[in-house]
């Protein structure tokens, strides 16, 4: 027990020292915490028709982006950072100290936890201030939005773990990461509305989690009127509880089984 | 020799990636409370054999134990044996957005007994630069911090992998003084170094690998035959032209150049082979 409190507290100090470096980092908080709001922006401003009945794009594109925040702090985020940190050497010098490693992902969950919060904080308000998203007033949705969160950043994490041993170095982190998920930003109803995609489109995007998690977000903030648009005639929450809890296993299984801490 | 008190004991260590040999049947024992250097040619096995001691690379075959631990194991007991040792590894470059007292003072949560901060910083010599970031520091003090971080935990066993490259010479001497004082303390240390000066003037031992053999362990003094070797008389004669002899007894020489010259015997040195002299000469012999 003690030695599961010891992990714990030291990973706490991680997070801490992450986020630290993080808000030191100002490219990276650029990067994660204002570009999905100059998107919102962007994308607001140039599509504001209505596609259901008191449903406008950019209500339908908050929504979007705010899961796409999930799949930014925890997927691309730490894929990115995770080859840079074997690169640097910091993972190595951590290897050889007595740290548990189990602080060290704790370290980085709570990190992922503080970005995304930043993140969907200033999304609501943006959205809410400029672009008619309405924020959920029952009790109901806002227990949906948590576990979404909870289950998708778990998820987005999970997987970003398991995907940083991909990268060769930490210089092509980004170059390998960034386009999967601007691609799946495309085909998983972030820059379009997902049912006006080609079917194919939709059947890849349905394989991984990001249009499980936009779908969840439109359950929340759209009203509840918009789910006759939806493909399946409904929001799927149940589906999509179950579609995150698998990604989730695989990811924790491969990362698992694959993650570094050198170098080859 | 392995003795009770031996806190590196290897014995038979192989290590192969595909078909290149890195270290073959490689034997090695290192004693509490000494500096013991590793020298040896970049690609000779020095770094994997480092590294299986470290716990970082598994080995193929043989036996290692370090401090007592078997640094392939892994789990609790590893973390409690990494909580014994130190490691300075080569070119890292993380931490660079935090200071030189937070990474300290971080990375000293990890052990069980920290040493004091203040004592430390002023040890590496980081004092005027602790609330530095990182990435604002020279080469130097960038290594003198990875040395802070190896001591934070006041390990029994430091592995120093070549602590000075980029040091100025001022500096150098300063780290060289630095080392000795833990070593005062009871601290072992594996250095490895491409500065054969460094273990001259730092190291009890020195082992010379090649090959991902172990040719030689002596002590500086006595590496590859140099206390027997010969020495080298030189100087100019009365023509003006440089004279050169090689003798075991060099004072023979000189008490004849004594009676030969009435004042000042011009250009006169008598040299013994370097260290540098001597470790060539074996990695040469053994290709």
């Amino acid at each position: 027990m003690s030695r599961v409190i010891q992990a714990l507290r030291i990973g706490i100090s991680r997070g801490t020292l992450e986020i630290k470096q993080f808000n030191r980092a100002r490219e990276a908080v650029v990067f994660t915490i204002a570009f999905p709001v100059i998107l919102l922006f962007i994308f607001g401003s140039i599509f504001d028709d209505e596609i259901a009945p008191s449903v406008t794009f950019s209500q339908y594109f908050v929504a979007g982006m705010i899961a796409s925040g999930l799949v930014n702090s925890g997927f691309q985020n730490l894929a990115i950072t995770i080859p840079m940190e074997r690169d640097s050497g910091a993972l190595k010098r951590l290897r050889g100290t007595p740290m548990p490693l189990a602080s060290y992902f704790i370290g980085k969950s709570i990190q992922v936890a503080y970005s995304m919060s930043l993140q969907i904080v200033l999304l609501l308000l943006f959205g809410s201030l400029f672009f008619g998203l309405e924020i959920p007033n029952v009790g109901a949705k806002w227990i949906v939005f948590a576990w979404i969160v909870l289950l998708g950043s778990l998820c987005a994490t999970v997987l970003g773990i398991a995907f940083s041993s991909v990268p060769k170095s930490g210089r092509a982190a980004s170059a390998v990461v960034s386009p999967i998920v601007i691609i799946l930003q495309f085909f998983s109803g972030v820059f379009f509305v997902f049912s006006q995609l080609p079917g194919w489109m939709q059947q890849f995007a349905a394989i991984f989690p990001l249009k499980w998690l936009t779908q969840g977000m439109r359950y929340v903030f759209l009203p509840d009127s918009f789910a006759s648009q939806e493909v399946a005639g409904g929001f799927e929450l149940g589906k999509i509880a179950t579609i995150l809890v698998i990604w989730t296993i695989i990811g924790a299984l491969i990362a698992l089984k694959t993650f570094r801490w050198m170098r080859k | 020799m392995p003795t009770a008190t031996s806190v590196i004991q290897v014995k038979g260590l192989k290590k192969c990636y595909g078909t290149l040999t890195a270290v073959d049947s490689l034997d090695l024992s290192i004693e509490a409370g000494e500096i013991f250097a590793l020298l040896g040619p970049n690609g000779a096995g020095k770094t994997t054999t480092v590294e299986i001691l470290e716990g970082y690379r598994t080995r193929d075959s043989g036996d290692v134990s370090v401090l007592g631990f078997d640094p392939a194991n892994r789990g609790d007991a590893a973390n409690s044996w990494r909580d014994r040792i130190g490691i300075v590894l080569q070119d890292s470059a993380d931490g660079a957005d935090l200071t030189v007292e937070e990474s300290i003072t971080h990375f000293s949560k990890y052990y069980s007994k920290r040493r004091d901060l203040d004592h430390l910083i002023q040890a590496v010599g980081l004092d005027e630069k602790r609330k530095s970031r990182v990435h604002n520091l020279s080469g130097g003090q960038r290594r003198r911090l990875d040395v802070a971080l190896g001591l934070v935990g006041t390990p029994e066993l430091l592995f120093l992998d070549e602590p000075t490259t980029g040091f100025d010479p001022e500096a150098r001497r300063a780290f060289w003084d630095l080392i000795r004082t833990l070593k005062e303390d009871g601290t072992t240390i594996l250095l490895t170094t491409h500065y054969l000066d460094e273990a001259e003037a730092l190291a009890d031992r020195v082992g010379v690998i090649a090959g991902g053999k172990l040719i030689e362990v002596a002590t500086p003094a006595t590496l590859g035959g140099r206390e027997q070797a010969l020495a080298t008389v030189s100087w100019r004669d009365h023509s003006g032209v440089l004279r050169e002899e090689s003798a075991a007894d060099p004072t023979s020489i000189l008490r004849r150049l004594l009676g030969d010259f009435d004042g000042e015997i011009p250009a006169l040195t008598v040299k013994r082979p370097t260290l540098e002299e001597i470790y060539l000469r074996m990695i040469g012999e053994s290709k």
